[in-house]
């Protein structure tokens, strides 16, 4: 590969930048309006101290941070590090403030133009301590959330397994429904949660690209013997994309425990876990013909439910939209892999001639599937 | 489980919840001098250090800004004096309008548009019957005019069609100042929210001519500006207003004379033995009304001031709707030396930024 022949248009783009910076050819129209300023809210701790938030800006000049309201009343306030913050800096901003347990706060950050950008608290609640209690309490959360429902769910595997043919299809198409409906539920939260992160960021392109990449990448590997995963192959794919949603849930219920935003009862996390048993059989449902150990089934629930505690760990103390967005969109591009795969074999003719997919077994699984899940997400956010 | 509801966390939060209340009921005991003396103003008797402060951060620069709000309170501009052949007083001003970005709390800038440069613009002041001449020239970007509260012609009125001034252009109002009291003046050009906003706001006092007020000669001559009797008072003008740095119709910041806290941070310092008299204007945009709250006493009030008997006796709280203005009078001789609040008692405004204190010496 000739490396001569990128610099010819290196040097072009150079120039040009070089040439706009010096000349600013458009400072008759831009003149001397006020900058474009952005700015928002990544993390929230509360704590005995006071408010404790994290802050991006996306201004078109660096911003300064000049003055802090909480609930309508200008605050004394400390901001790390001090002085102007650059395109898509971040700075802490530290309020002695006694906020009030159960109450909602509404923050309203004022710069230096007089811009306004306002963030609610929705329910305080004290920021969990990074102690050994609360550390197993939410890996705990991420236990009920994620392994322990899908490996409920592999409970049908031996029910699956004595399926015939309209048995088998009905459990696949089943399956795709269920991955379908998570498909739909990954992307709808991945771009709300970008919603959250400064625009600068682009973090609603990031989850459509980072989707499309997975995917591919996934799709390849899948295939990289020619043919698609088949069998215990599929299974574990449609463990990994379930793993990465899982993620992604935990770290949205990570944060909302941590900001308070979801008042985590009990039942919601049993919610959750009925929700997620749907998983463990979409992972069986491809495995009729294997005989499996306890072992990889263990390896394929950790896979799939794992990342569950990771999330509501990393999300109690570390995650910003643009993470959680990212996981969520990784996520959608994982269980795209396998919706096309699952779907594939469905596509193929069966024993009586006719495409699979169009038989009662498959029709009524896929209705099942979405209807099961449907179902269940009630539970989730009642 | 609620995570805020793990015991040990819980014991925490009580214990030093427990602490605070004892160190503020600690601090109550002390008398209020001996407590600004150690702790200062800012610190004063109201919100523990832990928990933060009801505040701004840092301070404005008023040097920057041309003008400072403590010398605003008594920087009475009493214009070029005359006299016509026949022995009447002239007063003769000189205004400029002027686009000024001012700080108007620390680190926040507004794009104001002003009257020589400052927010609210010069106090003008006469006595009543002066001849009042006020040459008025525009270097602003928008058309203004100024339009007194008072009685004049129609002619001298300054809104649009009569008094109103192009950029670059001028005008001279003409009329005779009355009546006696406190008014203002203030920007007509439309749309008038916007120039009213913008800072294109100032007071205009009138001093009662004692000679045509023999029933209460005492009272009028203790108001006019010059006089012995004047000269024992302490006189203060305070123009409540707000600013709406975002541009919502809703004001961010609200003070008396344009800066946030500035009162609070550094307060009104008053002679015990002196009485105090305050020029109140309200120009607050936005909302409809605006209050004066005076702590541990109480005064007299006249309102618009054009009364030298009070029109309100011996109370603590006063309202004001936009461009409502009146007399304050009271005296501290009776109370110990120490700091006492006065606010609006909107506690929206006060915690954003109309909150002051009188040090009493």
């Amino acid at each position: 590969m000739r490396l001569t022949g990128l610099i010819v248009p290196a040097a072009l783009i150079a120039a040009l930048v070089a040439a706009f910076l010096a000349w600013q050819p458009f400072s008759s129209i831009t003149g001397d309006v006020p900058p474009v300023e952005e700015l928002a809210v990544e993390l929230t701790r509360l704590d005995a101290s006071g408010i404790h938030v994290s802050v991006r800006a996306a201004g078109s000049l660096p911003m300064e941070v000049a003055q802090v309201q909480v609930d309508g009343a200008y605050r004394t306030f400390t901001i790390e590090p001090e002085g102007p913050i650059g395109y898509l800096g971040t700075a802490a901003v530290h309020i002695p403030y006694p906020w009030v347990t159960g109450d909602t706060h509404h923050l309203n950050i004022v710069t230096a133009t007089g811009t306004t950008f306002e963030h609610e608290i929705a329910v305080a609640i004290a920021t969990p301590e990074t102690g050994g209690t609360t550390i197993l309490t939410l890996l705990l959360i991420g236990l009920f959330v994620g392994i322990i429902p899908v490996a409920i769910g592999f409970a049908f595997y031996p029910a699956i397994q004595s399926f015939g043919e309209a048995g088998r299809n009905f459990a696949m198409a089943l399956t795709l429904g269920l991955l379908l409906f998570l498909l739909v539920d990954t992307m709808g939260e991945a771009l709300e949660v970008a919603e959250a992160a400064v625009g600068g960021l682009k973090a609603d392109l990031l989850v459509w690209m980072s989707a499309a990449v997975t995917c591919l990448g996934l799709l390849a590997w899948g295939r990289r013997s020619g043919e698609p995963p088949r069998g215990a192959e599929l299974a574990l794919f449609i463990a990994i994309g379930i793993g990465i949603h899982n993620l992604g849930e935990g770290l949205v219920i990570g944060a909302s425990i941590a900001t308070g935003e979801v008042a985590l009862a009990s039942f919601l996390v049993l919610g959750f876990a009925l929700h997620n048993v749907t998983e463990g059989i979409a992972i069986s449902a491809p495995m009729r013909k294997e005989r499996l150990t306890l072992l990889t089934l263990f390896w394929l629930a950790l896979i799939a439910g794992g990342p569950a505690m990771l999330g509501t760990l990393a999300g109690a103390y570390a995650t910003t939209p643009l993470w959680t967005a990212l996981a969520f969109g990784i996520g959608a591009g994982a269980i795209t892999q396998v919706v096309i795969e699952v779907g594939g074999l469905l596509w193929r003719t069966g024993a009586d001639g006719a495409p699979q997919w169009r038989s009662a077994a498959s029709m009524s699984g896929f209705v099942c599937g979405v209807a099961v899940m449907y179902v269940t997400a009630f539970i989730v956010h009642g | 489980m609620r995570l805020s509801e793990f015991a040990p966390l819980r014991q925490f939060l009580s214990r030093r919840r427990f602490l605070f209340t004892g160190l503020a009921a600690g601090g109550g005991l002390l008398p209020a001098a001996s407590a600004a003396e150690t702790t200062g103003p800012m610190h004063g008797a109201h919100g523990g250090a832990h928990e933060g402060r009801n505040s701004v951060v840092g301070s404005v620069d008023h040097d920057r800004n041309g003008f400072d709000p403590h010398e605003m309170l008594t920087d009475w501009e009493v214009g070029t004096v005359s006299q016509t052949d026949d022995g009447r007083t002239v007063r003769e001003y000189n205004i400029t309008a002027v686009d000024r970005e001012i700080e108007i709390a620390p680190g926040v800038f507004f794009p104001a548009w002003t009257y020589n440069g400052r927010v609210p613009g010069p106090s003008l002041r006469a006595s009543e019957g002066d001849l009042i001449r006020i040459k008025f020239a525009n270097a602003g970007t928008h058309t203004h005019t100024m339009h007194f509260h008072g009685i004049h012609s129609a002619r001298m009125d300054g809104v649009p069609g009569a008094g109103e001034v192009a950029p670059g252009d001028s005008f001279t109002y003409e009329f005779e100042a009355a009546p006696f009291g406190c008014h203002l003046y203030h920007c007509h050009s439309f749309p008038l929210k916007r120039h009213l906003h913008k800072g294109l706001y100032g007071a205009f006092i009138v001093d009662p001519d004692p000679a045509r007020h023999l029933e209460y000669a005492d009272v009028a001559q203790s108001r006019l500006l010059g006089s012995p009797d004047n000269a024992r008072w302490q006189e203060f003008v305070m123009v409540m207003n707000g600013f709406d740095t975002n541009f919502d119709e809703e004001n961010e910041f609200y003070a008396v004379n344009s800066i946030a806290f500035a009162y609070q941070d550094k307060p009104v310092r008053i002679e015990k033995e002196r009485p105090v008299r305050i020029y109140l204007v309200n120009i607050t945009e936005f909302d409809p009304i605006n209050s004066f709250h005076l702590h541990a006493n109480f005064f007299d009030y006249y309102d618009h001031g054009t009364t030298l008997t009070p029109t309100l006796k011996t109370v603590d709280t006063v309202m004001q709707c936009q461009a409502q203005r009146g007399i304050i009078e009271f005296s501290f001789a009776d109370h110990e030396p120490g700091l006492y609040m006065f606010h609006a008692h909107q506690a929206e405004f006060a915690e954003l930024g109309w909150m002051a204190h009188f040090e009493v010496v």
